[in-house]
């Protein structure tokens, strides 16, 4: 038995700790311990790749250990071809974050790099866990820090923020909590593969299927239920933005594909269009939305509301794809497109963010009108800018533009009008993306503020140039992320086309 | 062919663009300049031992992969080459067109603080280009495709502290955004239909996509083919520019000078007549389709000539000329004349860049005024601007033996003998639009070269441009260009007189292009025409008594007339059609429509949807309304709680007395 996913998980945790018991105080030291516990992490995601069997779907590098034996609870973990990509997405990401912190966070630094490498424990135990129990317990446990990061180092606005934050997903939570016990009952164990095989009536389906939608609706978020979003993202430090907008928002899209898919596949394929409506309005209503905002942090985070919506619509298209061709080829690609949508978005929505917070170290606002010809003072700062403004209109060649294009595929087979409404992401993207950098990068400096500005340093250099490596690297060549994969995801397509009834 | 050698050809601009662009410091001006041209020149070369090897000596086309880019469900979907007759074709065109804009750079752009920066960008674009053209398969068709959008999106906002260049490159890449929506959508049917990405299946299964039938509601539905292929040229009509998605052309010319040469004439623009080009084995089945291409490309042809004839931009008046020869360009792939529209797609590229470089040189001359009322008499300081513009607009125009002629002739008799619905239409607009053609540029001709020197008054005024430059003494007389300007220039002039005789015999009506157009035999009406063809002279000859010549000639007398010999006359006939002169001037009101209607409704909605659904809506009434419900519930529950004993002593009896009362009723 391999420990490789308890180290994952634990090492940031224990490491959070280690900084938190060094204290303020020797800050130094804790800034150190962390940055080397977050590499170590991501050093360690290279085992678990490398070694990763892409020949098969079943679970790897499983463990298991009795954790609550009254419920049948296991401290069960595993990975398979849907969750290793995000376990490596969040490791790789929690760099930046405590690089990007390293002399930005004034008030109690230990605290804020504790909650961080704690978070990113938590957050890879919920891609990991294998026992639905033990998955519930790390989804709630790591709101905790999240709530503490919002709270403490957010913005004015950060008690209705964190409070709004905490309830719309607490709230979600719930329900998820009394599906999954009811199931429980149910199977006799809280395993994940015992639920997925559990046979359930059409009515249970439907049940289970919304208390865990919404769970999951609220986490991806799905309109109408994404108004925290903004919100959080606006009081929420930069790191904070980047962890919430890079992983969290993946544990709605990975709940789908791990829960609601396998378990309750008849109601998914009855309310499948009550998904695909709502994803559809995500992209349209949204990018509108995203239009007129005049916080930069706001914007991004709309349009990471109409990104997301590509994950759903690539999720739930393959009921509408075997109803309209009776067959399933093809179904799949809307499933990779999902999952390559997730890995892209949380790369070029944590570098937006980044982009956000490297002005904003400088200027304090977030402001769009507080800025205006950025590239004038801080051309190398603007070049990346662009770079992953442009992933995010989805440029061939960036990571944005591999699961746009899949799954834009993918629902030309389901309707052309699916499609078509799905492809409006092209030019509304594109508009409140570029016009973002219209006003913040381009034009005559704006006022002095932004004639004062100074370039990157090459603590923000690298953080910027690794991201704007992995947005090139999945865009040039995604043929890797998809190989790992595939298996994972034709088993899924098995699964959750299949009847329970 | 050897694939090393093939992939050498894109690769090379690429590496140089990299170079120029992130060590452009270290490297410098001289090290960027020398680098990026010796990369285009290689290219040049090898896209011309391509040429020779596919043309001469037999060469069988290529076709392979390069590597796989990933495999979803069983789709592979791969960066891959082909290379045949039209693409060949295409990698010479474009290498030769880009070495040139290379080398006048060096003298344009010598004084701009963004030299190397604007080396990285022209040597990328080449490659995005490139990309292009040589794509076997949808996907990297549609990498080329955005990313000479992306090269123009920076390239059009080079200057980037000048508003009205930020505004146009982001307005450029909207609009071709929007018919990349229709693109993306049709290269999504072709998966459809064969799931599979690569030009070979889907060429094999047109025929049976025209069988099939797309449901769009319940009962309306469309032929397969032609909704994918109306798609894809959704696509081709944002790259060029065809009504009404034609509005980011004029605006491009923000860009510098070089930019307009070959991006916005010779090479990008091109992009989509290229496509339908390639794609003739899809096109051909579809004959709603190709009316469609037929008559968008008309209108552009004529309407958008029209407006050349108003501006007084010299660079504008070339964009507008090229938006109306793209038409021409469209409606020969409308009418199934895919070589004619490649044919005139070459030749243009010589002369329209050579016209564009020659104004180029013509705003150096003039310290970057770019206003034609404030040029005039420039031949006499300029002789080889003038003498090479000269030969560009002629051949522009159609004049026999003039390469613009042999294409444009033949796209108009292609026209004529057509009868697909339509083309009596695009007949009288392509035909009419030579006599246009002709006015705006012999307008623009004269106005430059000829009659009074206006540039002096122009100086005394101290009217500057506001772009800071300083290429010698104001208020002398203005100077030739130097020769890294005026080398391209000859060079350009050179095919722009010569390319047409020497390749329309084997191009337009021999079997150049062999296999890699596909034209039925009910359709082609270029083999019509191909079978009165004698040779280049005689054609030529025949041109002399042909309809468009005279309507060519008329236009040059008309525009002598006018703004040579009388202009007084050409206010007098503005100001009495003041209401047709406001039409052409506001360009038939397209961005008004845009920017005030379209862009405002688009912000409109924004804010209705952020402030009424998400704001009112959502967060005021659900979320804000259940915390004030939650709240309020709670108010009536601490009331209950009041504390006293006899309140709770009050509510235990009544809560005993139901609950009894409850199970009486029930254990009876």
């Amino acid at each position: 038995m391999s420990y490789l996913l308890s180290v994952l998980i634990w090492l940031p945790v224990a490491a959070g700790l280690g900084v938190l018991a060094l204290g303020e105080r020797r800050i130094a030291a804790g800034r150190w311990l962390a940055l080397a516990a977050s590499l170590a992490t991501l050093i360690l995601t290279v085992p678990l790749w490398s070694q990763f069997d892409t020949g098969t779907a079943a679970l790897q590098f499983v463990e298991k250990l009795p954790w609550i034996p009254r419920f049948k609870a296991y401290y069960a973990l595993g990975v398979d071809g849907i969750s290793l990509p995000l376990i490596v997405l969040t490791a790789f990401m929690t760099v930046p974050v405590v690089i990007a912190a390293w002399t930005v966070i004034e008030a109690r630094p230990a605290q804020y790099y504790a909650a961080f490498l704690i978070m990113e424990g938590l957050m890879i135990g919920v891609f990991s866990a294998s026992d639905a129990l033990l998955f519930y317990f790390f989804w709630e446990a790591m709101l905790i820090p999240m709530f503490l990061i919002i709270g403490i180092w957010g913005g004015p606005r950060r008690v209705y923020a964190t409070i709004k934050f905490f309830l719309y997903t607490f709230l979600g939570s719930v329900f998820m909590l009394a599906a999954l016990i009811y199931m429980y009952v149910k199977a006799g164990d809280y395993s994940i593969a015992s639920l997925q095989a559990l046979p359930l009536t059409l009515l249970e389906q439907r049940l289970i299927f919304l208390a865990l939608m919404l769970a999951f609706a609220v986490k991806v978020p799905m309109f109408p239920v994404h108004t925290w979003l903004p919100d959080a993202h606006v009081e929420a430090p930069t790191g904070g933005s980047v962890i919430l907008a890079a992983i969290m928002l993946k544990m709605g899209g990975y709940g789908f594909l791990r829960f609601s898919l396998p378990i309750t596949p008849d109601a998914s394929r009855e309310l499948d269009l009550l998904v695909i409506a709502l994803s559809l309005i995500a992209v349209i209503y949204i990018g509108f939305v995203a239009l007129v905002q005049q916080d930069m942090k706001k914007l991004i985070a709309y349009s990471s509301i109409a990104h997301m919506g590509f994950v759903t619509l690539g999720a739930f298209v393959i009921y509408e794809i075997v109803a309209a061709t009776k067959s399933i080829q093809g179904a799949g690609m809307g499933l990779d497109g999902a999952m390559v949508q997730m890995i892209s978005h949380g790369l070029i929505s944590g570098a937006l963010f980044l982009c956000v917070g490297v002005l904003y170290d400088r200027i304090h606002s977030r402001q769009i009108a507080d800025y205006g010809g950025v590239v004038n003072t801080m051309p190398v700062f603007a070049t990346f800018m662009v770079l992953f403004a442009l992933a995010n209109t989805g440029l061939p060649g960036t990571s944005g533009f591999v699961g746009e294009f899949l799954v834009i595929i993918a629902s030309f087979r389901a309707s052309f009008w699916y499609a078509a409404l799905a492809a409006v992401t092209l030019i509304l993207g594109a508009c409140y993306t570029l016009w973002l950098v219209k006003r913040v990068v381009f034009g005559a400096v704006a006022n002095p503020k932004v004639a004062a500005l100074e370039d990157l340093n090459p603590r923000e250099f690298v953080v910027l140039g690794a991201l704007a490596a992995a947005v090139l690297l999945v865009g040039l060549w995604p043929a890797p992320l998809l190989k790992v994969m595939q298996p994972s995801i034709h088993h899924l397509l098995t699964q959750a086309i299949a009847t329970k009834l | 062919m050897n694939p090393t050698l093939l992939l050498a050809i894109p690769l090379l601009p690429l590496i140089a663009a990299i170079v120029a662009g992130l060590g452009g410091r270290l490297i410098g001006r001289a090290g960027a300049h020398t680098v990026t041209c010796l990369a285009v020149g290689a290219s040049c070369v090898l896209s011309v031992i391509v040429l020779r090897q596919i043309w001469w000596e037999g060469a069988p086309v290529y076709d392979a992969p390069v590597y796989t880019w990933l495999v979803s469900d069983s789709m592979h979907m791969q960066v891959g080459f082909l290379v045949d007759r039209l693409t060949a074709l295409m990698i010479t065109v474009v290498t030769f067109v880009s070495l040139c804009v290379h080398v006048y750079t060096i003298g344009y752009m010598a004084d701009d603080p963004g030299y190397t920066r604007f080396f990285s960008y022209i040597s990328l674009f080449t490659f995005s280009m490139l990309m292009l053209v040589m794509a076997n398969n949808f996907m990297q068709l549609f990498f080329g495709w955005e990313a000479v959008g992306l090269v123009s999106y920076l390239l059009i906002g080079f200057w980037y502290t000048r508003p009205s260049a930020i505004f146009a490159n982001l307005k450029a890449f909207i609009v071709n955004r929007v018919g990349d929506f229709g693109f993306v959508l049709g290269i999504a049917g072709i998966a459809f239909y064969t799931f599979s990405l690569d030009y070979r299946a889907a060429f094999a299964a047109a025929p049976h996509i025209a069988l099939a039938s797309v449901p769009l509601s319940g009962s309306v539905s469309v032929n397969a083919l032609t909704l994918i292929c109306v798609c894809l040229f959704v696509g081709a009509m944002g790259k060029s520019a065809q009504v009404p998605l034609h509005v980011w052309l004029p605006d491009s010319m923000e860009g510098p000078t070089p930019i307009s040469a070959l991006i916005h004439a010779a090479t990008m623009v091109t992009a989509g007549i290229f496509m339908v080009a390639r794609m003739s084995p899809l096109f051909e089945y579809s004959d709603a389709a190709l009316s469609v291409v037929m008559v968008v490309g008309a209108i552009t042809a004529f309407f958008m000539g029209l407006l050349g004839v108003v501006n007084n931009d010299i660079k504008r008046v070339i964009a507008y000329s090229t938006l109306s020869q793209l038409g021409y360009m469209t409606v020969a792939l409308g009418v199934s004349a895919y070589g004619a529209a490649i044919f005139h797609l070459m030749t243009h590229a010589f002369f329209k860049a050579l016209l564009f470089l020659a104004a180029g040189s013509v705003i150096i001359a003039m310290h970057h005024e770019q206003d034609m009322r404030r040029m005039g008499g420039l031949a006499r300081y300029m002789p080889i601007t003038a003498v090479t513009c000269w030969i560009g607009a002629l051949a522009l125009i159609g004049t026999p033996f003039f390469s613009g002629f042999y294409s444009k002739d033949a796209i108009i008799e292609a026209v004529g003998q057509s009868h697909r619905s339509g083309s009596g239409f695009a007949y009288w607009c392509v035909l009419l639009g030579v006599f246009v053609t002709a006015l705006y540029t012999f307008r623009m001709m004269f106005l430059t070269f000829h009659g009074p020197e206006r540039f002096r008054e122009a100086a005394a005024h101290g009217e500057q441009d506001d772009h800071d430059h300083d290429h010698g003494a104001h208020g002398g007389n203005p100077q030739e260009s130097p020769w890294v300007v005026t080398v391209p220039l000859i060079a350009l002039a050179i095919p722009s007189l010569l390319i047409g005789a020497l390749s329309v015999a084997p191009v337009l009506f021999g079997d150049y292009f062999g296999h890699s157009i596909l034209v039925l035999g009910r359709n082609d009406v270029v083999a019509k025409i191909g079978e009165e063809f004698a040779g280049p002279v005689s054609f030529a000859l025949h041109g002399f008594l042909s309809a468009p010549f005279w309507f060519a000639a008329a236009g040059v007398a008309t525009a002598w007339l006018f703004f040579l010999r009388q202009p007084a006359w050409a206010d007098e006939v503005a100001r009495r059609y003041h209401w047709l002169y406001r039409i052409l001037t506001q360009k038939y009101y397209f961005d008004w429509f845009n920017e005030k209607i379209l862009a405002a409704l688009s912000r409109g909605v924004g804010v209705a949807l952020w402030k009424g659904g998400d704001q009112g809506l959502i967060d005021g009434a659900m979320v804000n309304g259940t915390a004030e419900g939650v709240g309020w519930f709670g108010g009536v529950l601490r009331r209950v709680q009041s504390g006293y004993l006899y309140s709770y002593a009050f509510w235990m009896v009544i809560g005993l007395v139901v609950l009894l009362g409850w199970f009486l009723t029930h254990l009876q």
